[in-house]
């Protein structure tokens, strides 16, 4: 009964194209975006930042770039990690090599790099779909495992392999407290989310999404697969090398290869399934789940007075996710994203039944 | 029939032959279709009715055989190309995009049309939006042609099988074609579903001077609405003319219409 | 010259180990059209089942004999490891029958993590050994023939002989008995399998216990030389490539990538390695795997994939 749409007509198209038409979704999302720029720095304690809320957001726009790529265009890809560090190495190439480089235009830079690398792995696709396609992504996610573990160059030469960034600075505040980073990276992923959301309303996403659903239907309308599939592998590979600079520069300081490897890109994936395949709400609920499990199953057992070793609880963590990913491909393939939305259709009728 | 003049010849299809691996599925097949006629082509299954569609929308390439449309030659082309020359088509197993709505399927149809790259969509203010609103304009007048406007934000995949194949007559509208292939429009419907689908067609062609070319196996309507027939049987072309000629053509009857007892 | 041959043989021989792995996918993907990404984790579960065993019963049952407790551990991993590839068939695939290829992929991708939590639980998560009670002096054989002879190692012999023994065995399966004729009837056409009466939910429990089994031969033969790890759940991510480059359908196809990929592997590690940089195991097989894929994407003996509008 609170939830409808009673008296809310639209007279203009403009008006009904509008990324959230129902005006009780308009107001809830404002008021999550105000807490979420206002409210939680007021309230979060260091530990939340640093454990959820910055892996959180960051985790988030990472998950949002392969949903683009796997849930919009519905081409697999189990190669994200190495997206991920082609943004974080080349930022920080431009970032120690330049001198004068603004933080945020090394991340543009590093987005940049990635994009290409993507659009180069992404030719496969072309040719190939499905499970080989997959096979194809493994191998550009191993490939960029080893260039950036062996060729010097991406790690300025240092001699234990990983590297590190000092504390940053942005329009000339210096991003050392923990509020000043979610902050940070709150404002880019908001601006990221909207811009992918635009991308998606729109002809290109239309495309995306018919090269997914039928392609031979969507090649005889005059859809060009090459532009679909590529634009997909460059915008999606753009975005989650900027996540991956974020996740490098601000969340872990100094990293390795290691970081951004095929378990990586399994996590996001994961995160997309029980998030939500084809909706940018559910690549925030996906990561949020991830990113929320771990500790969880932490603390749990602990406060439940049954304390169990940490090899034990990662023991646990996998078994979990294994069942989640399998139980909401058969219940729910749609994900968390699609339970959100039966919820919303549940909510008009509430408090009737029917 | 069609109410208007029938025109010069616009697609001219000479000795196309077409296989896969060892299997024939077009033999030497030659006719035309004149501009704003209704051209049907019938024949028993596997004669090589869709076959012969997807030669000329260019999913297939012939491996003889040369197929002009509109003076120029486009026999080595592909289904993008025959799309920007104005060639739409329907699906026989309905080929709609099951994960968007009906609104979003039809404006799929517009997509050559669309000019915005993708830095302004991601702006969306501006020359995407009003691209876009545009463009729902158009998609909104072939929904009230098809009279299906209270689903319009439905997603398809819920749709009856009836309205589905009127999402799909309306997606290639939208692309404003100059030539109109429907691949059997109403198979599966039932007598009035049937009359609204032929009603659609000729309204295509009346107001927009469509040229059709269809694919049907009810033999009342053939002869209802179309101006000229070709026939196939295994991928031989054994019949072409006016819906009487073709009625009357021994061979004809042999294969396909059978003799009335 | 002999120690090219040297290289030849080892990468000849870590090529049967991936053999071994890849025939359990073949397996699965000809009768169910399914990629059971799984194998890698099921492989290792065998392998902890079976080490574990070997380690526990001795002591339950109080003897002292290696080959004893080996023969029985083998044959109770076997039971497991047909019951949990039971369980994966049907909690996880039957649901999901209708789906596309990718969708099952990320089914089994799950079970993959699920399967290694649970066996890291059961059985334990140090590094293990399997003694199959052979000696570990290497052989030295043809030693007119080249200066100081050529290394071959036991394990490595005997890993090649008992892979030989499972594909003789299968092969034996699949054209001798009436099951697996109808394995290759349902791996050929699922329709019309069930339109002559052939069971289908039978036998797709019958080739998940098959590749079960092939799961625990794997295990066994790869945890004797390597020991008992978790990286043996990588193992999938090797023998993916395996099967790309020797068809999804083919068993003979499963054998020759195998054998190309170890050789192909050693052969770039310790001949191109020295020039771009060490490390070229590591992605030597997925490249290769790639170029087969734009070139010939049904691999060297699998079928044509034809796509029918």
């Amino acid at each position: 009964m609170l939830y409808r749409e009673n008296g809310q007509f639209k007279t203009r198209y403009g008006d009904d194209q509008q990324i959230f038409p129902i005006l009780q979704d308009r107001w809830l999302v404002m008021a999550l975006i105000a807490f979420a720029f206002i409210g939680v720095p007021m309230l979060a304690s260091e530990y939340m930042f640093r454990a959820i809320l910055i892996p959180f957001v960051i985790l988030s726009l990472a998950a949002l770039g392969l949903n683009l790529l796997v849930g919009y265009c519905g081409q697999i890809s189990l190669g994200s990690g190495a997206f991920m560090a082609v943004g974080a190495y080349i930022a920080y190439n431009a970032y120690t090599r330049v001198p004068g480089m603004p933080v945020v235009g090394a991340f543009l830079i590093g987005g940049g790099a990635a994009l290409l690398v993507g659009i180069v792995f992404g030719i496969p696709s072309l040719r190939i779909r499905g499970l080989y396609l997959a096979v194809a992504t493994l191998a550009a996610q191993f490939f960029c495992d080893w260039v950036f573990a062996r060729v010097a160059w991406f790690t300025n030469y240092s001699a234990s392999g990983s590297v590190s960034v000092p504390t940053l600075t942005v329009a000339g505040v210096s991003l050392d407290t923990p509020q000043s980073k979610y902050l940070f990276c709150l404002t880019i992923v908001t601006v990221m989310a909207l811009a992918a959301k635009n991308i998606v309303r729109g002809h290109v996403g239309r495309s995306w999404m018919a090269i997914r659903d039928m392609d031979v239907a969507a090649t005889v309308i005059g859809i060009r697969p090459v532009t679909a599939k590529l634009s997909a592998f460059a915008v999606s590979s753009f975005v989650i090398g900027v996540a991956g600079a974020m996740w490098a520069f601000v969340h872990l300081g100094s990293w390795e290869p290691l970081a951004f490897d095929v378990n990586r890109s399994l996590n996001l994936l994961f995160m997309i399934i029980i998030g939500g395949m084809g909706s940018i709400m559910g690549s925030f609920f996906g990561a949020a789940f991830i990113v929320v499990l771990p500790i969880l199953l932490n603390q749990v057992p602990a406060w439940l007075g049954v304390p169990i070793s940490t090899a034990m609880a990662s023991h646990l963590e996998f078994m979990i996710f294994g069942a989640l990913i399998v139980f909401f491909l058969i219940v729910e393939p749609h994900g968390l994203a699609r339970l959100w939305s039966i919820g919303k259709e549940k909510l008009r009728l509430w408090p009737f039944p029917h | 029939m069609s109410n208007r003049k029938i025109g010069e010849v616009i697609l001219d299809l000479r000795n196309i032959s077409l296989a896969f691996g060892g299997v024939k599925a077009l033999t030497d097949i030659s006719f035309d279709v004149r501009e704003h006629e209704i051209r049907a082509i019938i024949g028993p299954n596997g004669a090589g009715k869709s076959s012969m569609l997807n030669v000329i929308s260019g999913v297939y390439t012939p491996q003889q055989g040369e197929i002009i449309y509109r003076g120029e030659h486009h026999t080595h082309t592909d289904p993008h190309a025959m799309a920007a020359h104005g060639v739409a088509r329907t699906f026989q197993s309905l080929a709609l995009f099951k994960g968007m709505s009906l609104l979003d399927n039809i404006m799929t149809g517009r997509t050559l049309k669309m000019r915005t790259n993708i830095l302004q969509q991601a702006f969306w203010k501006g020359p995407a939006e009003r691209e876009e609103i545009m463009h729902r304009e158009f998609c909104e007048r072939i929904i009230d042609f098809l009279q299906i406007q209270p689903y319009r934000k439905t997603p398809v995949g819920r749709l009856p099988y009836g309205l589905q194949k009127r999402v799909d007559l309306g997606r290639a509208l939208a692309m404003e074609p100059s030539l109109l292939l429907l691949d059997e429009p109403m198979a599966g419907m039932n007598v009035e579903e049937k009359q609204d689908m032929s009603r659609f067609v000729l309204d295509v062609n009346d107001e927009f001077g469509t040229t059709i070319v269809l694919i049907e196996h009810d033999m009342g309507v053939v002869m209802d609405i179309s101006d000229r027939v070709v026939v196939l049987d295994y991928g031989k072309k054994i019949g072409d003319g006016t819906p009487d000629n073709v009625r009357s053509n021994q061979d004809v009857i042999n294969a396909y219409l059978g003799v009335a007892h | 010259m002999g120690f090219f041959l040297e290289v030849v043989l080892g990468g000849l021989m870590a090529g049967v180990l991936y053999s071994l792995v890849a025939l359990g996918f073949v397996l699965i993907f000809k009768a169910s059209g399914v990629f059971n990404f799984a194998q890698g984790a099921m492989v290792l579960f065998a392998a902890l089942a079976m080490a574990r065993l070997a380690e526990w019963l001795p002591e339950l049952l109080g003897f002292e004999s290696l080959l004893l407790a080996n023969l029985l551990a083998f044959v109770l991993a076997a039971l497991i490891m047909v019951v949990v590839a039971q369980g994966i068939e049907r909690l996880v695939l039957r649901p999901l029958v209708n789906q596309e290829g990718v969708t099952l992929l990320m089914a089994t991708l799950g079970v993959t993590y699920f399967l290694d939590g649970f066996g890291q639980t059961i059985w334990g998560s140090d590094v293990y050994k399997i003694d199959l009670g052979l000696s570990k002096d290497p052989l030295l054989v043809l030693g007119d023939l080249f200066e100081g002879g050529i290394l071959l190692n036991r394990d490595d012999i005997a890993a090649a002989l008992i892979a030989v023994a499972l594909v003789v065995v299968l092969a034996i399966f699949f054209q001798k008995s009436a099951t697996g004729r109808a394995l290759l009837a349902v791996a050929d056409d699922h329709q019309a399998s069930q339109s002559i009466g052939i069971p289908l939910n039978r036998i797709w429990v019958i080739v998940w216990a098959v590749a079960g089994f092939t799961a625990l031969v794997a295990g066994m033969v790869w945890g004797s030389k390597l020991g008992v790890q978790f990286s043996l759940a990588i193992l999938a991510l090797k023998a993916l490539p395996v099967v790309i480059v020797g068809g999804f359908t083919s068993v003979p196809g499963a054998i020759i990538g195998g054998l190309l990929i170890g050789l192909g592997e050693k052969l770039a590690e310790v001949y191109l390695g020295p020039i771009i940089g060490g490390g070229l195991e590591n992605w030597f097989a997925y490249g290769l795997a790639l170029a087969v894929l734009l070139v010939r994407p049904q691999g060297l003996f699998g079928e044509r994939i034809i796509d029918r509008v």
